[in-house]
Parts: C-alpha cells; sequence; structure tokens
C-alpha cells in the first residue's frame, strides 16, 4: 500500500539503501519471534486497524489518537536514516513519518514532564513471541524530553514508500536513528510522559550490557562484542570489510544533548 | 536387540553418516554462495556452531548408546563423528577470524582476551586439537593408554562449549536451546559417572581397554 510523502533531503543520508528485501526479512521484533526470520514469517498475524495510541500522563491534554488521525497530523516526509542495531550490523532505510516533536507540541507537555516513554502491543492472539520469557512484556523503550523534541526523532507509519509492513513495527513506531536500533519502539500503543526516567525493556532485564541511552558509540563495548565496527547488510558478502561505526551512527547534530555527561558511564 | 552389520552393511551406514554430517557443511556453502542469508557472517557462525555442538554431542552419545543397545560397533563410528565435530568446530572458529577479524590477530586476541564468553569458546577450540591430532591408528598405538587419557579431555570441551553458548546467548536473555543442550550435555556426563560409580575396579580396566579398539 503506497505512502506519498516529500523527502526531507536534510535528513537524508546518500549512501546507498538496504534492499526492501533484506530491510523486512532481516528484524528484531521478538514478540514475533527472537529469530531474525521470524518477524517475516509471524508478523502477519497483527491486526493494524482498527489502532490508536493513547497519551497520557504529564501533558495538558491527554487523549486517545486514532492511527488515521495520526497519520495526518503533520505532512509526510520520507527520510533516509542510517539505522545500526546493536548486535553489530546496520542497514539504511527510507522511512515515511514526520518528527515526533510535532505530535508532542500538539498534546502540551506540563512542564513536569521529563522523560517520553512508548509502550509497545503485547497481544499473545496475534504476538506468538510474547508467550516467551525472553522480555518483560509489554516491550517499552523511552528518551529524555529533549531527545523526543529533536527534528531527527521520527514517529514513523511507513519505508520505501509504503505502509509499514507489519514485521517492521506498524502501524506506528518510533526511529531514533543515532542509538542502536531496539531504542525505536515498534507497533506503539501507548505515549506517556513522566517526571522519572522510565524501565524500559533492555535496559530493565540487562543493565550492564544495555544502557537506558544506548547512544551509538564505536568507544563503548557492548560487554560480548566491540562496537568499534559494523556489517552493513547487502554490502558485499563475507569478504566485504567491516565499515566503522561512527559516534551518535553519524548524526553529529545530537551532540550537543550530551555535552558534560560521560558517555562511557551513561552509555 | 543384537544387530551386528555385516562388513558391507557396516560400510554402507558409515557412508551414509558421513555425507549426513557433510550435509550441513555443503547447505551453508550452497546458500552462502547463491547469497540467500541476509547476513552470511551471522549465518555461518551460527551454523558451524550449532552443528559443532550437536555433533560434540553425538560424539558422546556413542558411549551410553552402546552400553544401553549392546551395539558394540558403534564405536567404530565414533572417531569419523568426532571429526566431523573438529571439523565444524574448525569452520566456526575460521568464520571468527576471517570473516569477522580479517586475520587481524591482534584484534582476534584482544577479544579472546576480553570476552569471557570467547575465550571459553576459543579454549573448547584449542583444546579440540591435540584430540583431532591424535585421531589416527598410528597415534593411538603410539599412545597406548595414554591415548585414551587424552580423550578424557572431552569431557572438559563439552562443558566449556555449553558455558560459551550459555553466554553467547545470555545477551539476548534467550536460554532455550543452551537449556535443551546442556541438559543433553549433562545427562551425557552423568551417564558416565553413575557407570564408573557403580562398576567394580575389574571391570573399569577392561572397558577402558576395548574403547581403544
Amino acid at each position: 500500500q503506497k505512502l506519498p510523502a516529500t523527502r526531507n533531503p536534510a535528513f537524508s543520508t546518500n549512501e546507498k539503501q538496504t534492499s526492501f528485501d533484506d530491510a523486512t526479512h532481516y528484524n528484531n521484533f521478538y514478540e514475533f519471534g527472537t529469530d531474525k526470520a521470524d518477524p517475516a514469517a509471524n508478523a502477519h498475524t497483527l491486526k493494524t486497524r482498527p489502532w490508536t495510541v493513547q497519551i497520557e500522563g504529564e501533558v495538558k491534554k491527554p487523549q486517545t489518537i486514532d492511527l488515521d488521525r495520526l497519520v495526518k497530523l503533520a505532512p509526510l516526509e520520507e527520510r533516509i536514516y542510517r539505522l545500526r542495531c546493536v548486535e553489530g550490523w546496520s542497514m539504511v532505510i527510507p522511512w515515511v513519518g514526520y518528527s515526533l516533536s510535532s505530535l508532542i507540541r500538539q498534546v502540551e507537555p506540563t512542564s513536569n514532564a521529563k522523560y517520553i516513554e512508548f509502550t509497545s502491543l503485547a497481544d499473545r492472539s496475534q504476538m506468538p513471541g510474547v508467550k516467551s520469557r525472553v522480555l518483560e512484556w509489554p516491550y517499552v523503550e523511552g528518551l529524555r524530553m529533549d531527545e523526543a523534541m529533536h527534528p531527527l526523532t521520527l514517529l514513523t507509519v511507513g519505508m520505501y514508500g509504503q505502509v509499514l509492513p507489519n514485521q517492521n513495527g506498524a502501524p506506528v513506531r518510533i526511529v531514533v536513528p543515532w542509538k542502536y536500533g531496539f531504542k525505536s519502539a515498534k507497533s506503539i500503543v501507548k505515549i506517556r510522559f513522566l517526571r522519572e526516567q522510565p524501565r524500559t525493556a533492555w535496559n530493565g532485564i540487562a543493565p550492564d550490557e544495555y544502557g537506558f541511552y544506548s547512544n551509538v558509540n564505536p568507544n563503548v563495548d557492548h560487554p560480548r562484542w566491540s562496537q568499534a565496527t559494523e556489517r552493513r547488510i547487502g554490502e558485499g558478502g563475507l569478504f566485504t570489510p567491516k565499515r566503522k561505526t561512527l559516534l551518535f551512527n553519524g548524526y553529529n547534530e545530537v551532540a550537543s544533548l550530551y555535552t558534560g555527561m560521560d558517555l562511557k558511564k551513561l552509555y | 536387540m543384537a544387530f551386528n552389520p555385516t562388513p558391507t552393511q557396516f560400510k554402507a551406514l558409515k557412508a551414509v553418516l558421513f555425507m549426513l554430517a557433510l550435509l550441513p557443511f555443503l547447505r551453508m556453502a550452497w546458500l552462502t554462495a547463491a547469497g540467500v542469508p541476509v547476513d552470511p557472517v551471522e549465518f555461518l557462525t551460527h551454523g558451524s556452531g550449532d552443528w559443532a555442538l550437536y555433533l560434540l554431542c553425538a560424539t558422546l552419545a556413542v558411549t551410553p548408546l552402546r552400553r544401553l543397545t549392546g551395539w558394540n560397533w558403534l564405536v567404530r563410528l565414533r572417531r569419523m563423528v568426532g571429526l566431523f565435530t573438529f571439523f565444524y568446530a574448525f569452520m566456526h572458529f575460521m568464520t571468527f577470524l576471517w570473516f569477522d577479524h580479517f586475520f587481524d590477530v591482534a584484534a582476534m586476541w584482544k577479544d579472546v582476551l576480553k570476552r569471557p564468553f570467547i575465550t571459553v569458546g576459543f579454549a573448547a577450540f584449542v583444546l579440540l586439537i591435540p584430540l583431532a591430532a591424535t585421531s589416527t591408528n598410528g597415534m593411538i598405538k603410539r599412545l597406548g593408554r595414554n591415548w585414551a587419557r587424552l580423550h578424557k579431555v572431552i569431557y572438559a570441551i563439552a562443558p566449556l562449549a555449553i558455558l560459551h553458548y550459555w553466554w553467547m546467548k545470555a545477551g539476548k536473555h534467550n536460554f532455550e536451546q543452551p537449556i535443551v543442550w546442556g541438559s543433553i550435555v549433562g545427562v551425557l556426563l552423568l551417564l558416565r559417572v553413575w557407570w564408573s560409580l557403580s562398576r567394580p575396579r575389574t571391570e573399569k580396566r577392561v572397558t577402558t581397554a576395548s574403547v581403544r579398539s
């Protein structure tokens, strides 16, 4: 299903895009299974309509937004972002959406809102992976308010000029391109504004391995592997050397959000 | 129960087993050459590691199976299964050294020393080398009694391999498979403990000798 959008070159890379096939058949979406081929095989059971997103917490206008209204809330843009997975691979994907800040401004957070929390759908009848105990369900992710308000943070409803495929987090997800992929919550049903830092999925069960910030950082290793390099999916084959991973995944414009922070401690 | 293959049947059986054990390698090579796996390095790393573990368990299962069924000829298939274990372990290591580190040995050592899950996996692989190297008839004769002693190292390799797998999966809190294979290795090793405790001393010497046959 086509989803027209205007490319925003200011927020797009010219790098070669990952093929649609690879981007839709190599996914981490544990609600549909832990193997990266599972989401493509299992996500057809996800019902993306009707769909609503509940907005609550420290906001002046708490509300439940219907998907159709959400999609039309701001003009849709296409942005070609690098995606870096914490596992050490990367892709280049043309997303369709608009800055999350457009939504945030409309619901008017109170001055108490310091963090934003995204909750993904966790429905056993539609998501076979939810019965596994790999993670605590529902999947929860979060950002600091200034990160959420950064224009790069994309409320995403499509990719490759189409409506988001189920396995990529349909019907609505977040894309935060300077953080490891797991920070970008998929299939969102609830957005909460909070005073305190939320307990997020991976950070909650393994804080030594997955920080709350989880900014892409070649200088901070995962305990089990180095983050200095990455394999670009679809770029050559076995014999293609790995790429150097860039700080903030190359999105240096976010550096000012973290001035004065020790990124080795607050990884 | 007393199935005893004729020499021809045994040869056929061995040939079939050889092909079966080679099949995963052929499949991986074929799919990789055809460009099917989205991430070929991950595909080969996981595939070779999985099959090294499966065949390690098969090797360890020979003695219990032999004891339970009385099929003593099974032991004559063990060397081949053991060598296939080494083959897949070698492939696993080479994928790591070649396609993950591009023969940057310094970077490889940094990984081996810094990351416990790689340390134990590397140790398991290194310990397999003398076992593979002493698998020839000549070496078995030359080493005599020490051959069986040396090959008991497999009892250390198996838990190291499980620990490697466990810690690797711990990164994603996905313990389903490590529990399954850890239990299998556990049962295979505990059977030996049980048998060695419940067996009189004299009989023990006889079976140790027959292991070499």
